[in-house]
């Protein structure tokens, strides 16, 4: 072989030639995907947007589009029939293999595993009536599942849809990755980006639902809660909402286990385990292999579109509902709750909270509603996990 | 028709969500209520145990109320919890009696 023949060689086998020749088709779209991923890892690391998984879903969509990288081979995911776990182990690329955390759903429940360990479900048992706040603020979900259905999606992409809404990463990708494991990437991000854009999103539709003085409304401290409190809690939570809906066993089995060790104070290394190290690693593992699945064939679709406008209303009316149901139990307490915790309701822990308490301290600089919010921000997660739970056994 | 069984779902959806919070919601509540009355009973002997102090036994959690002259909540707070920080000891084994502006 000379070394014309060796560098033609080389020149072939080398993604650079294969985005040249497909320019006219796949090359062009493999380029876009490229700088898509190049501007979410700019939003990741410049603008601070949920980078601890944006960053890693962006770098993975870069990884999944680079020509001939055979990180990730959809081929071995969207078939009809059983997946062939062996032939993914022996053949599979590295995100392969990775993703089978994900369509297992082994991720999201190790997810939810660490971020039970991080919440304080205190000021949700100081006040139990903040839950139905969170259970308000699931009517997002269910708003953009019809809008959905409307827009001509087929129930299950519906309702994978729809629990954008629920402003909970971990519960959006365990349902999809079920439901409609092809618009993960979509769903994925949407979900995540939308996390980040609390703070822009929310406001508005708060101050547009709210009289100046229902914002300055200033709620009385909650009570203390005591230890034993606080370990029955997820014991019980488990218990019944697993008898409740057995679907959702594995997402809220993991939180309230994650919880458990938390507060039971003889797990103290386990917790901060979870807490910490397990967190990190499967936080990588799981963005990494959701960006994957971002390739330029099934991403750059219409569809893309639709869902995250879609997204983006089930943020709206996720927020809306859980307002709505602040507002009347403003009332109904004769002016006692501030109805801006309300749009805590929404899970996305422990942003939307601090959204409450950064709106409620503008109206009223002596306003601390943090606490308060917290309530219906930790019942957002156990409401959005139901949530999903229901849609996986309706639609599953 | 795909429409209607999706609305209905949603219905029945959202009914799911408030119910299963809800019955949350109730047994918190009636577990405070049976956690609240527990220490009532156990503390009932209590205080012949504090009739002798062990000698490294913390104050109580709140020790009176702190009488603030033209100081407000938050600044007295601050006040305190450097007072505690720079003494070495613990918040709640200090007793604040009054904090008063100097002008």
């Amino acid at each position: 072989m000379n070394i014309l023949e060796t560098l033609t060689k080389l020149w072939e086998t080398s993604g650079i030639a294969q985005i040249v020749t497909g320019f006219t088709g796949n090359g062009v779209l493999q380029l876009v995907m490229i700088v898509l991923a190049c501007v979410l890892l700019y939003l990741g690391i410049v603008k601070k947007f949920e980078p601890l998984l944006l960053v890693g879903i962006a770098f993975g969509m870069l990884l999944t589009n680079l020509p001939l990288s055979g990180v990730f081979n959809p081929e071995y995911w969207n078939t009809a029939g059983d997946i062939n776990y062996g032939e993914v182990l022996r053949h599979g690329g590295l995100l392969d293999i990775l993703y089978i955390g994900v369509k297992t759903g082994l991720y999201p429940s190790l997810i939810f595993l660490g971020v039970g360990a991080m919440t304080d479900f205190g000021p949700m048992i100081a006040n139990p009536k903040s839950m139905l706040m969170g259970a308000g603020a699931q009517f997002g979900i269910y708003f953009a599942l019809v809008v959905a259905i409307l827009l001509g999606f087929d129930p299950q992409a519906a309702a994978s849809i729809g629990i954008i809404g629920g402003a909970d990463g971990p519960t959006a990708i365990w349902l999809t990755k079920t439901l409609k494991p092809e618009m993960l990437a979509p769903i994925a991000i949407a979900a995540y980006s939308y996390m980040a854009l609390i703070p822009l999103i929310q406001p508005p539709i708060m101050k547009l639902m709210t009289t100046k003085k229902e914002r300055e409304i200033k709620m009385e401290q909650l009570r203390p809660v005591s230890k034993t409190e606080k370990i029955v809690f997820p014991i019980m939570v488990t218990i019944v909402t697993c008898l409740v809906l057995p679907s959702v066993a594995p997402l809220l089995g993991c939180l309230m286990l994650g919880n458990l060790l938390k507060e039971c104070g003889v797990t103290e290394r386990l917790s901060d385990t979870v807490q910490n190290n397990l967190m990190n690693i499967v936080t990588i593992f799981l963005s990494i292999s959701v960006g994957a699945t971002a390739r330029y064939d099934t991403f750059l679709q219409l569809d893309t579109l639709k869902i995250i406008v879609l997204g983006l209303m089930a943020f709206c009316f996720a927020t809306f509902g859980g307002l709505l149901i602040g507002k009347i139990m403003c009332k109904l307490s004769g002016g006692k709750i501030n109805p801006l915790i309300g749009s805590a309701g929404v899970s996305a822990v422990p942003m939307a909270a601090r959204v409450s308490q950064m709106v409620g301290q503008k109206a009223n600089p002596s306003n601390f509603l943090l606490m308060h919010a917290m309530g219906p921000n930790v019942a957002g997660v156990i409401g959005s996990a139901v949530a999903a739970g229901f849609l996986l056994a309706v639609f599953g | 028709m795909e429409l209607l069984s999706t609305l209905i779902n949603s219905v029945i959806g959202m009914a799911v969500v408030f119910a299963v919070l809800i019955l949350l919601m109730v047994i918190i509540s009636i577990m405070s209520k049976v956690m609240k009355k527990k220490p009532a009973e156990v503390q009932a002997p209590a205080p012949a145990a504090q009739a002798v102090p062990a000698a490294n036994t913390p104050a109580p959690g709140s020790c009176g109320e702190v009488k603030l002259f033209d100081v407000p909540d938050k600044i007295a707070a601050q006040l305190m919890a450097i007072t505690a920080e720079q003494l070495g000891a613990p918040l709640n084994t200090l007793r604040f009696i009054s904090i008063k502006e100097v002008k």
